[in-house]
């Protein structure tokens, strides 16, 4: 049951705070704020109360008939996995929430609506373990980010809009193709109609149905996640998307790619899975490589971050489809901290934004003189998108390739050349808008006290999954084993 | 031949609705006054869909050769009439500001109303023809019924022509098939087709010419030609009625038909049929990307969504036509709320049908904006609305008999059609220079119909589970 409040609570928080925007914009706010706030309670009730217990499998149900002519079940599920990443949503809501206190005026109570919508969406996602309804949530949180974009969003926000919608929309309705045909095969199987995950795991079919049923998720996920070729919507869309936008989008829209491919593509189909390995592995590496030279070559500081957001999730990818201990583990840290700390790095564009009106490099420099609290908190999550030891991020692509070294040493030495240029990409962010004379003769407020709480939780939630990530490591590892169990099953 | 008292209950809501368009006539001789007349109508039209729980319980039951009154015509009989309902509210508030006498359109309309009921009952095709030209007369009146103006002239006629065109086909057809097989019964003609003695040369281009008068009237591709004219010309009401009224009442004829006859699983047929779905899901899709007039694009997405109709109309098992039949009722919903929402943006002077006409509507009147972005959603196919459902069902009835190929251009032209429904989004919630000062009030009766059709569209895209018994107990009645 709690688990149903945990996505109705947005829903209707969402259209309370529409309703009371027309009478007070900030009450709407308010109203967003406590709701997100809330859930973020449950979630971490959820973890505290269950982390002593050992978070086995779907510690947490919930479980109504919905269509019963197809066997569609409202069915919710959790597992250590799905409860890190909703802690990782409610925690990027209530930043988002903060971060755009200043920055929207027009339409107050449409904006909050659409953001609580995403975030049911998300979680609606996170807990899903029935395919109607995991697609359902697929598709519900892409028409509130569409709005989101396409009326908050900033010059050319329409055409990102778009492409963002176009792109996710069509791969997912390649997914839905999948999904059917997965079902009835099932269904020939057995002659049972039914969308649970639980029964269509292990689903007798023949290898050339496997690979084509596997290759509809891989698309439909690949497009969110992003793989290389793509992920040409993601720079536009992050670019133009409000900061809250762009921190929900880069924090947690991504992160539905890669639980899909977690818990559905692997799991689901893992001899289509195992085929198909290599050829995962190399785009993950591409995307690495590909994502960390164009942020070198971006001179808009949104694009940029945009970009390295490619480069990570293909440590992602690579950990995903690696698949062993190691490299699973590096790639759920990854996730998590990636979803923190370019969060973090979006939140901060953001504000500088607001300030000096502009996203381009050569308009900054120097601003460290002025704004030295932003600007220090810059080059701390410069440096955790850098893998600085210490910090979260760190861990995660550590991990991440020493599992990919087990299996493949060549794509582990290319990935670590990523590594590299992710220093490069870095260090010339900060030097180049933060350090240096200031020429443009900028005197810019530093962050707020409000800004500089959303920061410093950041700074902190970092730290913590940098140098004590073993609770967090205990959380997702009893679900980890389930999945890599479920793969290897047969 | 005797009608009995039975039949005569079986009967009740055509009975009502041709009896109510009697009324309405004798009150016009008496006393002519818009809101009298839409009154009665709207009683009328209540009567019968109320009645409908009379009928239900003499069903099923052959009435004459010609009708056959199963729990599916009901069925559909109750859709149309429902939507005849909402014609008549939405249509009060946009003539009540044009100029002239406006009692007979309701008129006209329980004449079409009648019509399209006798073709769900049809099971002949004395009754199938009558049933068209019924509807199809009263539709010329209907889509020339400003006629003092041009564009609602030329598409009249356009119509007239083309419909009678087609009416002449399907005559033909119905008469090669007759003379093939020597009845003109629906349920003989499966009969007789099992035996297979019959000539072949004769009955497929026979079924060929049918196919040819109701792809007019559905207006699948390449029979499409008149839609975007009659659609732009006609009052708005008026499209909101053909675009649902006439093409699904068609459909559920032909549904009829082609499940009775078996005709359908002949594969010249089959590939003809998917021939016509994929050219119309492509000519559709793509052409309404050209469009900037809001009318003209619905009507290009109506050419598709019939395409995807026929993809589900082609499945095996029962999955088709209930994917069709639920399909078919988030359809009439999602397409008279978007015409709905044209007609209470239009006044009597000019037609809100220009994109340029819905720029900023958001910040000018948000609930309006967003019952049509439900709409356009739902066309669109997105979650929580109707239309979702429809979309999966249909994807998923295409699956299950396999059809790869039309499932796959289903899904990449589909794709397509969002971006022209997104075009119509991105402009209502584009800003504008307009002073909000400028709203005036909409009519109550359309604001109504708006809210119960935003209320039913979500309600079936939530919660469609009783919708979906509802339709699987009416198709296992189809007698």
């Amino acid at each position: 049951m709690i688990l149903l409040w945990l996505i109705l609570i947005p829903l209707i928080a969402g259209v309370v705070a529409w309703a009371v925007a027309r009478w007070s914009p900030s009450t709407s706010r308010w109203v967003a704020l406590v709701a997100v706030l809330i859930d973020f309670v449950l979630a971490l009730s959820l973890w505290t109360g269950n982390f002593h217990a050992g978070l086995h499998t779907w510690f947490e149900q919930a479980d109504w008939a919905w269509i019963p002519q197809f066997g569609i079940r409202f069915h919710l599920a959790l597992d250590g996995l799905s409860l890190l990443l909703l802690v990782l949503t409610f925690f990027l809501g209530i930043l988002s929430v903060l971060a755009s206190w200043n920055e929207i005026t027009d339409a107050v109570g449409f904006f909050h609506l659409n953001l609580l919508w995403i975030l049911a969406g998300i979680a609606g996602v996170f807990l899903a373990v029935n395919l109607f309804l995991f697609y359902f949530a697929w598709e519900l949180m892409l028409v509130p980010m569409y709005f989101l974009i396409s009326i908050w969003g900033h010059e050319n926000r329409v055409y990102a809009a778009v492409k963002f919608f176009l792109f996710t929309q069509l791969s997912g309705l390649l997914m839905l193709i999948g999904i059917l045909a997965l079902f009835f095969l099932h269904y020939h199987a057995t002659g049972v109609y039914t969308f649970e995950y639980q029964e269509l795991l292990g689903t007798t079919m023949s290898s050339t149905a496997e690979m084509w049923i596997m290759l509809g998720f891989f698309i439909a996920f690949a497009v969110k996640l992003p793989v290389v070729v793509l992920h040409t919507w993601l720079p536009d869309a992050h670019t133009e998307a409000p900061t809250a936008g762009s921190v929900i989008l880069a924090g947690l829209l991504l992160k539905t790619g890669a639980y899909g491919m977690l818990r559905f593509v692997v799991p689901l189909f893992p001899h289509a899975a195992r085929t198909f390995a290599p050829v995962a592995m190399a785009l993950g590496v591409a995307g690495i490589l590909y994502g960390a030279i164009l942020a070198f070559g971006q001179t808009d500081l949104k694009r940029l971050v945009a970009y390295t957001s490619v480069s990570h999730l293909g440590f992602v990818l690579l950990g995903i489809f690696a698949w062993n201990d190691l490299a699973l583990q590096g790639a759920v840290m990854t996730m998590v901290c990636h979803g923190i700390s370019t969060g973090a790095l979006f939140i901060l564009v953001g504000a500088l934004q607001e300030r000096i009106h502009s996203r381009e490099m050569d308009r900054m420099g120097g601003l460290w003189s002025t704004a030295p609290r932003l600007s220090g908190a810059a080059l701390f999550f410069a440096l955790a998108s850098l893998g600085l030891p210490g910090l979260g991020d760190f861990v995660g692509e550590f991990l991440v390739l020493l599992g990919t070294y087990k299996v493949s040493i060549v794509l582990a030495v290319l990935a670590t050349v990523g590594v590299l240029f992710a220093t490069f990409y870095a260090l010339r962010m900060v030097q180049r808008a933060f350090q240096g004379p200031n020429t443009h003769d900028w005197r810019v407020a530093d962050l707020m006290p409000r800004e500089g709480l959303v920061v410093a939780l950041m700074v902190v939630a970092l730290l913590w999954l940098g140098l004590y990530p073993r609770p967090v490591l205990d959380t997702f590892q009893p679900a980890m084993a389930r999945l890599e169990q479920l793969a290897s099953g047969r | 031949m005797s009608v009995s008292e039975n039949q005569l209950i079986a009967l009740l809501p055509l009975l009502i609705v041709a009896g109510t368009s009697i009324v309405v006539m004798l009150g016009v001789a008496v006393h002519r006054d818009h809101r009298l007349s839409a009154t009665l109508t709207f009683i009328g039209l209540a009567a019968a869909f109320a009645s409908l729980w009379i009928a239900g319980p003499a069903a099923p039951l052959q009435v004459t050769p010609l009708l056959m009154l199963d729990r599916y015509a009901l069925f559909y009989i109750g859709l149309i009439v429902a939507a005849s309902m909402a014609f008549v509210l939405l249509s009060y508030g946009y003539f009540e500001r044009c100029e002239g006498d406006h009692d007979e359109l309701y008129i006209l309309l329980l004449v079409a109303t009648l019509g399209s009921a006798v073709l769900v009952a049809s099971s002949h095709f004395v009754s199938l023809f009558l049933g068209l030209e019924l509807l199809s007369v009263a539709l010329y009146g209907l889509i020339a019924y400003r006629h003092s103006r041009p564009l609602p002239l030329e598409a009249g006629i356009k119509y007239l022509v083309l419909a009678a065109a087609s009416a002449a086909f399907l005559l033909f057809g119905m008469a090669l098939i007759y003379g093939a097989l020597g009845t003109m019964q629906f349920g003989e003609i499966v009969v007789r087709l099992a035996r297979a003695d019959f000539g072949r040369w004769l009955v497929l281009p026979g079924l060929a010419l049918i196919v040819t008068g109701f792809g007019f009237k559905l207006a699948v591709v390449p029979f499409h030609l008149w839609t975007p004219d009659v659609y732009q010309g006609a009052p708005a009401p008026v499209t909101a009625y053909i675009a649902t009224v006439s093409k699904g009442a068609m459909f559920a004829l032909m549904l009829r038909f082609f499940y009775r006859s078996g005709a359908h699983a002949l594969s010249p047929v089959f590939i003809v049929f998917s021939i016509i779905a994929i050219a119309s899901m492509i000519v559709g899709n793509l052409l309404a990307l050209l469009q900037n007039n809001v009318k003209r694009i619905l009507a290009y997405s109506s050419i598709a969504h019939l395409g995807y109709l026929l993809v589900a109309f082609q499945a095996a098992g029962d999955l088709g036509p209930t994917a069709v039949t639920f399909y078919l009722v988030s359809y009439f919903v999602t397409t008279m709320g978007a015409f709905g929402v044209v007609t209470v943006l239009s006044d009597g002077s000019s037609e809100a049908e220009d994109l340029e006409d819905y720029r900023g509507l958001f910040w000018r009147r948000p609930a309006l904006a967003a019952v049509f972005t439900a709409m356009l959603l739902s066309l669109a196919g997105i979650p929580i609305t109707a239309g979702f459902i429809g979309k999966f069902y249909v994807v998923a009835a295409g699956a299950s008999s396999a059809m790869w190929a039309l499932i796959v251009i289903l899904v990449i032209t589909s794709a397509i059609g969002l971006f022209y429904y997104l075009r119509i989004v991105v402009v209502m919630y584009g800003q504008t220079s307009e002073s909000p000062a400028s709203v005036s009030r909409l009519a109550p009766a359309g604001s109504l119909v708006l809210a119960v059709l935003a209320a039913l569209l979500v309600w079936f895209g939530v919660f469609p589970g009783p919708l979906l018994s509802f339709i699987r107990n009416a198709l296992a009645g189809m007698a």
